[in-house]
């Protein structure tokens, strides 16, 4: 089999995230790493071609900043076989729509020696929050999609998937190729060995300009997106409540008093 | 004046409340055209209360060669839709499948999308609609719009009150071609969830949660939110543990609420918690640790133990009601 992980790269969450003064993502000053809803998708890759044992290749692919490369780095830390990193300072400001492309055209190309089986996704990344690059990954490359999966099974070229929908609890099946999208109710991503640390500096990685791809640099970047951000507001900080220490029950006589006096009994 | 293509989420005909809040804002920017997929027994049922929320036209898709797939299909039938009517807008209630049918939708009709928008107002004259979106767990607003194709948005539940109005209800069946090549991904099974007799979670006016704090006994969560009418939420560290199903879960990877009143309880208030809860009016939080980030957040805190402050709590709520 052969599978590609496509992986980003995002500010980290737990870090002061910001915007640039043209109202993209700051992916430069703000330090970054692989999305944590994408290490799943890796686990899951990596679960899949040991269940396969049968010489799958799996592939971790980045549309990204120069320093995108460490989300690439740490997927290969993981355990994927080889990287592939699309860097082109077109691509800077990319929407859904320029991004996909982008991916898709990787794909292809991944794809031209042998097949592509499967294009895993996270959920989401965690910066845009979209929960659309793999549809509309499934779309471009004319595949079924299998997406949101809690539980993921694979036997042969088919494909299960368990997945929690807002009003029903779902199985999707599909046969190969496609494209997977997995949850973090998927299983625990591990984390890279001390072995995996340094056999990853021995694994292939690519850096792919726009040009290797085929794809027109007038076709990505910010000035061709299809959505124009007019503006970002920070959130002003909530004013700070009352707090009041529970001392032998004062905390629910307390609580109640508050929500009876805003309305809520 | 153009129509603005509302995409209806229902489950056999029964509206859900996000529709309702779609065909409002729809009226804001056009007139509301409501696309109902389903069978025409379903839709008789369901034209009558999208009329009397302001549609004026509903469009009835069959869904005999839909309903067993996956969202290309539908992607494929509104594309047909869309060319047929070239609306001003096309709005989706931000779920799984409203996402991933705008984005097929998008990548078909040549359109920009906006995600999770929680407004969105008509734009200057010739402009499409501009869009609010709540990011980076709630600590930024994004005010945007579309500028090429038709702008297809999806809006997360609660971001405008439905509006009792009566539009003309006109009902058109349209008639679509579904290709093969959408039928690919299969829904083999689907079991609807279980109704649990309170208030769906992204629906409700007061949700009260709980955390790792609760040890795994929810009981005193559930006899808080039932004693307000409230929904039931829980941490990623309570679902991990298997106390609470994923359903209730609140964040970045679980349901995004924004209610009138949110109460954390055992709840630390990690950036991932707090994606999805952050934008509520108010929020209480009851917590041993004084030190625990959800302080920062609330409008009224509790530094104590859940297990004794919410059922003497619930007793005196269940007093004053009488
Ligand atoms: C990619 C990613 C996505 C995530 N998505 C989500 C998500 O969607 N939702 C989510 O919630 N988390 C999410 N998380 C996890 C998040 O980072 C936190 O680990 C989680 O929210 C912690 O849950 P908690 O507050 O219940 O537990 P803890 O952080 O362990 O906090 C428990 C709290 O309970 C208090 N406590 C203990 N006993 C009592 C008592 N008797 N009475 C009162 N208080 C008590 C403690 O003081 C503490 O503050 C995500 C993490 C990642 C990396
Ligand atoms: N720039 C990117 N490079 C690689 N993968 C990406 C990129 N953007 C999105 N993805 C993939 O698409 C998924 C969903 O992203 P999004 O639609 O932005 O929420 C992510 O979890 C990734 O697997």
């Amino acid at each position: 089999m052969n599978i590609v992980v496509c992986v980003k790269y995002v500010p980290d969450a737990t870090a002061d995230r910001q915007f640039t003064s043209d109202h993209t993502v700051d992916r430069v000053g703000v330090d970054g790493l692989l999305s944590e809803l994408d290490e799943y998708a890796v686990e899951q890759a990596l679960r899949i071609k040991e269940k396969a044992d049968d010489g799958t290749t799996v592939t971790a692919l980045c549309v990204g900043p120069e320093k995108a490369v460490d989300a690439v780095r740490k997927s290969l830390q993981m355990g994927v076989d080889k990287g592939v990193h699309v860097l082109d300072d077109a691509i800077a400001g990319s929407d859904y729509i320029a991004t996909s492309l982008v991916l898709a055209k990787a794909v292809e190309k991944l794809g031209a020696e042998a097949r592509v089986d499967l294009v895993m996704c996270g959920m989401a990344s965690t910066d845009a929050s979209g929960s659309v690059v793999p549809a509309m990954l499934a779309e471009r490359l004319g595949l079924p999609q299998v997406t949101f999966a809690a539980v993921v099974e694979t036997q042969g070229d088919q494909v299960r998937i368990k997945r929690d929908s807002d009003t029903a609890t779902e199985v999707i099946g599909a046969t190969m190729p496609l494209v997977l999208s997995v949850t973090d109710q998927t299983g625990e991503a591990r984390y890279p060995s001390f072995k995996g640390i340094m056999a990853a500096k021995k694994k292939p990685m690519e850096t792919w300009s726009l040009a290797d791809i085929g794809v027109d640099a007038g076709e990505v970047g910010l000035s061709v997106a299809w959505s124009e951000v007019a503006e970002t507001t920070e959130r002003p900080a909530r004013t700070a409540g009352e707090i009041v220490k529970d001392e032998e029950g004062s905390g629910a006589s307390a609580l109640t008093e508050f929500l009876a006096s805003k309305k809520f009994i | 004046m153009s129509e603005v293509l509302v995409v209806v989420d229902h489950v056999d005909g029964a509206i859900r409340k996000p529709t309702l809040e779609l065909l409002a804002i729809a009226k804001r920017l056009g007139e509301p055209a409501a696309v109902f997929f389903g069978g025409s027994e379903a839709a008789a049922g369901a034209a009558a209360k999208l009329a009397a929320f302001g549609a004026e036209k509903i469009y009835v898709i069959d869904d005999t060669e839909i309903k067993g797939y996956l969202v290309a299909p539908k992607a494929e039938a509104l594309q047909q839709l869309v060319e047929k009517t070239s609306p001003a807008a096309v709005l989706f209630v931000s779920g799984y499948e409203g996402k991933e049918v705008a984005a097929r939708l998008a990548i078909k009709t040549g359109s920009g999308l906006i995600t999770d928008a929680v407004d969105v107002a008509a734009g200057s004259a010739g402009e499409g609609p501009v869009t609010t979106q709540s990011v980076f767990a709630g600590n930024f607003t994004v005010q945007a719009k579309v500028t090429r194709g038709t702008p297809l948005i999806t809006i997360k539940p609660n971001s405008a009150p439905p509006e009792e109005s009566a539009g003309a209800g006109t009902v058109e069946e349209f008639a679509v071609t579904i290709s093969d090549s959408a039928k690919t991904a299969q829904i083999v099974a689907s079991q609807p969830r279980e109704a649990s007799g309170r208030p769906e979670l992204t629906e409700a006016a007061i949700v009260v949660s709980g955390g790792r704090g609760t040890g795994g006994n929810f009981e005193p969560i559930e006899k808080l939110a039932d004693s307000l009418g409230a929904a039931v939420g829980a941490s990623r560290a309570a679902v991990d543990s298997g106390w609470m199903p994923h359903t209730f879960q609140v964040g970045q990877t679980g349901k995004t609420v924004s209610p009138q009143l949110y109460v954390a309880n055992g709840i630390s208030g990690a950036i991932q918690h707090r994606a999805g809860m952050q934008t509520s009016k108010t929020i209480i939080a009851v917590n041993k640790d004084d030190e625990a980030p959800i302080f920062e957040l609330v409008d009224f805190g509790v530094v104590g133990d859940l297990h004794s402050v919410l059922p003497a709590a619930t007793e005196q709520i269940e007093k004053r009601k009488g």
